[in-house]
């Protein structure tokens, strides 16, 4: 099949940006996203032009490093999906794809396709872990966990830090992510000493990083390959609530 | 070249202990003096770096892609070992260590495995202590499941994104210590030199891929965790960016490198589709607990697997390995594989895949029983299959995974290059010629969390806390060295495309030095890899310049790597002409076809020295000896 690319073309961060037009031609339905894109970037070095930028590593959906908007939607069309796991044959002959990065003020381009994500790193930093050194853990059967806790925790775990709840938010909110690892702490036995100043913490990075307010449009939850449930950002509320009834510190 | 193992003296469960014991200790005080740098941000890399600063050290960590959570070792699916003995089953440290010696087919270190075996229980204790979600049962305890290659079940898992979260769980005891301060963190690096002073590992060059910049660091201690090398083949289950550069670095500045041509090919990958073809895909061994490989028993049987009686289907594995079943080693099933597509049997578009068919699991378990074991794994077959493997059986063949070869390491995981360490994949020391299923977790963790902290003690309390600046003259030619090789792959911008090249060496690889190897075929694959190295350097085609984030570049720099690495991998499997594991010479094969092994000749490693560019390397025999494990024929019959 043959496809028509608007895609973003972006030298560095101090270029102004614009979408360029390109052909992709002879793609097979049975290709991969990505495949398709490697097809066009060959096309684009065969012309002497520079290929199209654009993150990824391991084209299995679980890594989170890929992921562009495609026509408005994050990871495109197909829900429950990774862009690397996403399938020509979703698409049909004369297609017109809209390719552009992750649009949010924390995320800022580095080139093309390509944005940086750090931001989510340092919430992490700030407080999404349970303090215990190597070493000093007690018999891992020593507390037995609910079936039922667990089985949510790994719920909330599955996030793959790729951003997509972000870039689709109309607030680039980083509410969903910054929840799935307050969650899945929160559910655990072992999570339960820093709970509220986990959240606290994570809460006051999310918003010095200029990610914006959740106001429950729930697009995160509708674009997200891994199917991480707005339940989280309910949970996460609460325990907001708590930590500054109690004033956690 | 020596190679001194330093195993440390006692029986053999003792030795650890000992070595803990007579190693030498940096006073809590003292350790904020040393700084580490660690090369990597995966299972190894990241647990050695987080461990390293909670005990005190300063610690530089550097990754490849834009967050440490992308390390590769996430992409593990199944489970992880450890002698827990949950079940009761009958297993226990030494058995974990027995499983694993004769798996990796009697080629591996008998002190590093028991050592393994004996921490894997600590990783778990430690994984669930940070949050890690393992399944669990109805009464909260950890469940089990089986894997390749042991009769107990042994193996905990997170659904099927087992190595997402223990590496989410490494990731952010990590970013407990950036955050902290203790770590400074260094992401969309490449490691492109080594830096060496008056013969220790000093410093390594970093090239900054969005700036281009080449950054030069320099400490008391160099760790790498740079993964492996299957990539060399263009098509694996690696990520796009895995690559053989900071160990190959590592080996041109006097590391040695053991084992290259121990590679494993995993037998439960999606067949591969069209020569667009990117990445290969993997489904989990853990699928080879409930489902069944078959083929048909006639050639060229193009009927659908469902209109195929049973009768007329060989379950081969089962009935070649009754006591094993499906559940043979990886390497055995691969071959298995390949012999009854060789056959003409094969299945699918190509006839390379053969059937692993659920059909039985669902009838006594039920679709949602199914569904809550493997759903993920279906899940992602259908996506790239657009086949229901819920009512057709999948597709699968072998493809390469992982590689067991590495850079040579002594117990306490140092290089031959003093000051420089190297653990998981990049090491060479755990799995010996085949790695079981759930074990690259193991030894991932058990590298960075249990042992390097230890050891690395030793070498830094004994060397003293100091180290050249980066300004030394050393840091200086390396920056222009690698400056010189960057300018020169730009400056010919050629008719031939990275990736095409690289297909070029994997197709050459994949044919000669596969899943079978004879003599004839790695003299030919040897004697055609100059020409591909020639193409590109006279016409690969790099635009760009060196100064911006240049994709390409960073493609090219590791491809020209591999170019030189390929060549000692096949010289590595030409000099062994045994059969042992995954490596699997046509000329030493036994009656039935199995690997035929030659103790008398091979029960070594070979580790292989740089003599300089266009020299022919060098390689060194470390003797293996079996003490507490009898070397047998491997049987699993």
């Amino acid at each position: 099949m043959n496809l028509t690319l608007y895609v973003w073309r972006q030298k560095d961060a101090n270029d102004k940006g614009r979408m360029v037009q390109l052909q992709a031609s002879g793609i097979s339905e049975h290709m991969s996203f990505l495949e398709m894109l490697d097809v066009v970037n060959e096309d684009l070095l065969k012309k002497g032009d520079e290929p199209i930028a654009f993150d990824h590593d391991c084209r299995e959906g679980i890594c989170g490093m890929c992921g562009m908007m495609v026509n408005g939607k994050a990871h495109g069309p197909q829900d429950g999906t990774c862009l690397c796991q996403l399938h020509m044959r979703t698409f049909k002959d004369g297609d017109v794809l809209y390719l552009e990065p992750w649009r949010a003020r924390a995320f800022p381009v580095i080139r093309d396709l390509v944005v940086d994500r750090s931001a989510f790193d340092r919430i992490i930093q700030a407080g999404g872990f349970i303090s215990v050194n190597s070493g000093s853990a007690q018999d891992a059967n020593a507390i037995p966990i609910p079936k039922e806790n667990a089985d949510l925790a790994m719920d909330a775990a599955a996030c793959i830090g790729c951003g997509a709840c972000v870039a689709q938010c109309p607030n680039a909110s980083a509410a969903l992510f910054v929840s799935a690892k307050i969650s899945q702490l929160a559910l655990l036995p072992q999570g339960q000493s820093e709970r509220h100043i986990r959240v606290r913490k994570m809460i006051e990075q999310m918003d010095r990083e200029g990610f914006g307010n959740c106001t429950n449009h729930g697009e995160c939850e509708a674009v997200c390959p891994k199917e991480i449930s707005l339940n989280n950002i309910a949970r996460m509320n609460r325990d907001q609530i708590v930590a500054k009834v109690t004033k956690a510190s | 070249m020596k190679l001194d193992a330093k195993i440390p003296a006692g029986p053999i469960a003792e030795k650890w202990q000992n070595a803990k014991f007579s190693n030498k200790l940096v006073n809590p005080a003292n350790k904020r003096k040393y700084t580490v740098i660690v090369v990597g941000s995966g299972l190894a890399g990241g647990a050695a770096a987080a461990t390293m600063a909670e005990l005190g050290y300063k610690v530089k960590c550097f990754c490849y892609q834009d967050s440490p959570r992308r390390a590769h070792s996430l992409a593990a699916q199944g489970g992880i070992n450890a002698a827990k003995n949950y079940q009761g089953d009958g297993d226990s440290i030494f058995r974990l260590f027995y499983d694993t010696v004769k798996g990796g087919d009697y080629r591996s270190r008998e002190a590093n495995v028991y050592r393994l075996a004996e921490v894997s229980n600590n990783i778990i204790d430690q994984c669930v202590a940070q949050g890690v979600p393992f399944a669990r049962e109805y009464g909260g305890y950890l469940d089990n499941r089986s894997f390749g290659g042991a009769q107990v079940s042994r193996t905990f898992y997170a659904r099927g994104q087992t190595g997402q979260q223990l590496l989410l769980g490494c990731y952010s005891a990590l970013s407990r210590q950036i955050g902290a301060g203790t770590v400074e963190m260094y992401t969309r690096r490449d490691m492109m030199d080594l830096v060496l002073v008056d013969g220790r590992a000093e410093g390594i060059i970093v090239r900054n891929q969005v700036t281009g910049e080449l950054e030069a660091h320099a400490a008391d201690a160099v760790v790498l965790a740079t993964g492996g090398y299957a990539n060399a083949f263009f098509l694996s289950t690696n990520a796009k960016g895995c690559s053989v550069s900071a160990a190959w670095q590592a080996y041109r500045k006097g590391a040695a490198f053991a084992n290259p041509c121990f590679t494993q090919i995993h037998p439960t990958c999606i067949p591969v589709s069209g020569d667009y073809q990117s990445k290969l895909t993997l489904m989990s061994e853990s699928l080879r607990n409930d489902g069944r490989i078959w083929v048909p028993r006639k050639q060229g049987d193009t009927r659908a697997a469902g209109d195929i009686p049973e009768s007329e289907r060989e379950y081969y594995l089962e009935e070649r390995y009754p006591s094993f079943g499906n559940l043979v080693p990886r390497d055995v099933a691969s071959r298995n594989a390949k012999a009854v597509c060789d056959e003409g049997r094969g299945v699918g578009e190509g006839g390379l895949g053969v059937y692993l068919d659920f059909a039985d699991a669902i009838e006594r378990m039920g679709e949602d029983q199914v569904r809550a074991k493997y759903g993920n794994l279906f899940h992602m077959y259908q996506k790239i299959t657009d086949e229901n493997p819920y009512q057709v059986p999948m597709r699968i063949y072998p493809a390469l995974h992982y590689t067991m070869g590495g850079l040579w390491v002594d117990y306490n995981l140092m290089s031959t290059i003093d000051g420089l360490f190297v653990l998981g994949e990049a090491n060479f020391s755990d799995h010996g010629a085949n790695r079981l299923g759930a074990s690259a977790l193991m030894q991932g963790l058990a590298d960075g969390y249990f042992v390097i902290p230890y050891t690395i003690g030793n070498y830094l309390a004994a060397k003293g806390a100091g180290f050249a600046g980066t300004d030394h003259t050393e840091y200086r030619a390396a920056i222009e060295g690698i400056n010189d090789k960057v300018n020169s792959i730009l400056s010919v911008k050629g008719q031939s495309s990275v990736d095409e090249i690289h297909r070029k060496l994997g197709l050459l690889m994949w044919e000669h030095c596969g899943m079978a190897r004879e003599e004839a075929g790695l003299k030919k694959a040897l004697s055609e890899m100059p020409a591909i190295a020639e193409e590109f350097k006279t016409s690969v085609n790099v635009p760009g310049s060196p100064g911006e984030f240049n994709q390409t570049l960073v493609k090219a720099l590791r491809l020209a790597d591999f170019l030189e690495f390929g060549e000692l991998m096949v010289r590595d499997a030409l000099e062994r002409s045994e059969s042992c594991g995954g490596h699997f010479r046509l000329e030493s094969q036994t009656e039935e076809g199995e690997a035929l092994r030659d103790d008398e000749n091979f029960a070594h490693v070979s580790a292989w020295e740089y003599k300089g560019a266009g020299e022919t390397p060098v390689m060194h025999k470390e003797p293996l000896d079996f003490e507490y494990v009898k070397l047998t024929q491997r049987s699993y019959k």
